[in-house]
C-alpha cells in the first residue's frame, strides 16, 4: 500500500539517506571531540573525520580538499561569498552582477550590498529562464568584482551556461561565483572545468543533514579570499569562525561520496520518471512546462495548468507534497518572482506546480501523482468559469474584469 | 494553511456547480473578481417572477478553497430566498459559517458581490434600476 502523502518537494529538502545517517552516528555520540582540539585524541579523531569529509566533497566537485570552507548551509555560504568578496576586493571595485531569478539568499544579500554603497546589476532572463551572455558582456565594467549566477534554478531546474558565464567574468578580471545548491550532487559539477571561483552548496539537498553546507573558495589561479563575516576563533583558514559541526560535516562528506557513486544511475532513473510525469500531465489541455526543457536538472518539473487557481489546486492535490508558484496567504497574491521573470502572466504563475523527485521516489508514486493531479485539474476546471469561457472560445482579455 | 471542515466539505463536494441559461429573462448572472487576482466567481440565480423567489442558483469559481466554499455556500443559501432576502446576505455570515481566517475574508466579500451582481443583472433585465456599486470595489 502506498504511503500518503507522497513527498515530491525535494528541491525544498531531501530525506536523509540512511547510509549518511549511519556514517554520522558515531560523531553524535562517542567521537564527540572538537576538531580544533590539537592536544588529545578526541580532537584528532574529529579532525580526521572532517579532513576525510573534505576529501569526499573535493572528489565530487573536483577541487582541492583545502578549498572547502564549512558553513551552516547554502544561505550562509551565499552571504559569505558575496559579502566576503565585496569587502575583500573593495579596492578593485564595487560592482556585482547577478540575475533576477536567483535565490533570495543571493538577491537579498545583493540588496544589502547596495545599502553598503555597492552597485548591483540584476540580469533579466529569457522565457526559458536563461540569462543572455550578450547582456552579461555588456554589463561588465572595470569595477565589476563578482559575477554570481546560480547553477540550476530551484523552481524550474533551468541550468545556466556556467562555463560561458565564467569565461566572460574572467575575461574582464572579475571572479565567478555560483549558487550550486540544487546542482551539486545531481549533475556533474567540476569547479576547474567550469571555471568556478566560489560555490555555495548544502548537504540537505543531496540526502545529507540540514544545518551544514560549504563554500568552495579557489586557492590558485587565482587565489581567492573572502573577508570573514563572523568573528571568532579563525577556523576554516580564517574565513569562517565557529566550532565545526563534525557530525554534519561527516554527513555532508558521505552524501557527496554517495552522489558521486550513484549520480549516473540516479540521473537516468529520475529523468525517466520525470519525463513520464511531465508527458502524462501535458496530455491535459492548456498545460505548460516552465523553464528550459533542454537545459534542466534531471529531477525537476514545473508545470502550469491554465484556468486553475494555484491554491485551489494545492488543496486538490493534498496527497502530494509539492510546491506552488503562488504564495497566496493574503488578499494580495504574490506569484513566484522566478516564474514572473520568465515572462509568465500572474495567472499562469499562480497555477503552477513544482515537482522535485529524489533518489527515493518510486514509479508507483509517480503513477499515483499523475492520476491525482489529472483528477484535481479536471475537477477544478469543471468548476472554473474561466475554463468554460475558454471552451466557448471567449477571449478572457476581452472581458472587463472588476478588479478587487 | 489549515482549512475548516466546512471549507473542505464544500471544496470536496461543491453544491450547485453549473450554468444556467443566461439568455432567459428570469436568470441573473454575476461575474466578479479577476484572473490576475486569483479569484473569479460566476454566480447565477433563476427567479420565479410571480413570487420574486429564487428557485435555482448555480456557480462556477476559479479560486482557492475558501473562494470555492464561499460561492458554494452562497448558492445553498440563495435557493428558496426572495430576492430581497438574498440582498440582505452579508459577507460576515459566510465568514462565520465557514470559519474563514482573516486572510480569506476577501473570498466572502467576493461571494456577496457575486450575489448582488447577479441580482442587479436580474433587475436590469426586468426593467429595474441596477444596484449600487458593490462592497469590494475600492
Amino acid at each position: 500500500m502506498l504511503k500518503l502523502p507522497i513527498y515530491l518537494d525535494n528541491n525544498a529538502t531531501t530525506p536523509l539517506d540512511p547510509r549518511v545517517l549511519e556514517a554520522m552516528m558515531p560523531y553524535l555520540t562517542e567521537v564527540f571531540g572538537n576538531a580544533a582540539s590539537r592536544n588529545h585524541p578526541f580532537g584528532w579523531a574529529a579532525e580526521e573525520a572532517v579532513d576525510y569529509a573534505r576529501e569526499q566533497i573535493a572528489g565530487l566537485i573536483n577541487c582541492d580538499p583545502k578549498e572547502i570552507i564549512f558553513t551552516s548551509g547554502a544561505t550562509e555560504s551565499d552571504n559569505l561569498g558575496i559579502k566576503g568578496v565585496f569587502e575583500m576586493y573593495s579596492q578593485k571595485g564595487n560592482h556585482i552582477i547577478t540575475a533576477t531569478t536567483e535565490h533570495k539568499a543571493v538577491l537579498d544579500t545583493c540588496k544589502h550590498i547596495e545599502k553598503l554603497g555597492g552597485r548591483v546589476t540584476y540580469l533579466p532572463v529569457d522565457a526559458e529562464g536563461l540569462i543572455s551572455l550578450a547582456d552579461l558582456e555588456a554589463a561588465m565594467t572595470p569595477e565589476t568584482i563578482l559575477v554570481t549566477i546560480m547553477y540550476g534554478n530551484n523552481e524550474t531546474g533551468t541550468i545556466q551556461p556556467i562555463r560561458e558565464i565564467a569565461a566572460i567574468a574572467h575575461k574582464h578580471g572579475a571572479l565567478f561565483m555560483t549558487d550550486g545548491t540544487q546542482a551539486v550532487g545531481k549533475i556533474p559539477v567540476d569547479v576547474i572545468a567550469d571555471g568556478i571561483d566560489l560555490m555555495a552548496f548544502t548537504a540537505h539537498k543531496m540526502y545529507g543533514p540540514k544545518g551544514v553546507g560549504a563554500l568552495y573558495v579557489r586557492r590558485k589561479n587565482p587565489r581567492v579570499k573572502v573577508t570573514a563575516q563572523m568573528d571568532g576563533g579563525g577556523h576554516e583558514r580564517g574565513m569562517r569562525s565557529g566550532t565545526l559541526n563534525v557530525p554534519g560535516i561527516v554527513g555532508l562528506g558521505k552524501a557527496c561520496e554517495l552522489c558521486k557513486l550513484e549520480m549516473e544511475a540516479d540521473t537516468q532513473r529520475l529523468s525517466t520518471m520525470r519525463d513520464r510525469l511531465e508527458r502524462e500531465l501535458l496530455t491535459l489541455e492548456e498545460s505548460y512546462v516552465n523553464g528550459s526543457r533542454e537545459h534542466r536538472l534531471p529531477h525537476v518539473a514545473n508545470i502550469s495548468f491554465k484556468y486553475v487557481e494555484g491554491e485551489g489546486l494545492m488543496m486538490g492535490v493534498k496527497d502530494l507534497a509539492v510546491s506552488s508558484g503562488s504564495a497566496c496567504t493574503s488578499a494580495s497574491l504574490e506569484p513566484s518572482y522566478v516564474l514572473k521573470a520568465l515572462g509568465l502572466s500572474d495567472d499562469l504563475a499562480h497555477s503552477s506546480l513544482r515537482f522535485g523527485l529524489s533518489r527515493f521516489t518510486t514509479d508507483e508514486q509517480i503513477d499515483y501523482a499523475i492520476n491525482h493531479v489529472k483528477e484535481a485539474v479536471t475537477k477544478l476546471r469543471e468548476m472554473s468559469p474561466l475554463w468554460e469561457m475558454f471552451k466557448e472560445g471567449i477571449d478572457l482579455n476581452s472581458i472587463e474584469w472588476a478588479e478587487h | 494553511m489549515a482549512y475548516s471542515d466546512k471549507v473542505i466539505d464544500h471544496y470536496s463536494n461543491p453544491r450547485n456547480v453549473g450554468t444556467l441559461d443566461k439568455s432567459k429573462k428570469n436568470v441573473g448572472t454575476g461575474l466578479v473578481g479577476a484572473p490576475e487576482c486569483g479569484d473569479v466567481m460566476r454566480l447565477q440565480i433563476e427567479v420565479d417572477e410571480a413570487t420574486n423567489t429564487i428557485t435555482d442558483a448555480k456557480f462556477k469559481t476559479f479560486g482557492c478553497g475558501s473562494a470555492i466554499a464561499s460561492s458554494s455556500l452562497a448558492t445553498e443559501w440563495l435557493k428558496g430566498k426572495t430576492v430581497d432576502e438574498a440582498l440582505a446576505i452579508d459577507n460576515m455570515e459566510i465568514v462565520e459559517e465557514l470559519a474563514l481566517p482573516p486572510v480569506k475574508i476577501h473570498c466572502s466579500v467576493l461571494a456577496e458581490d457575486a450575489i448582488k451582481s447577479a441580482i442587479s443583472d436580474y433587475r436590469v433585465k426586468n426593467g429595474l434600476p441596477a444596484l449600487e456599486e458593490s462592497k469590494s470595489h475600492h
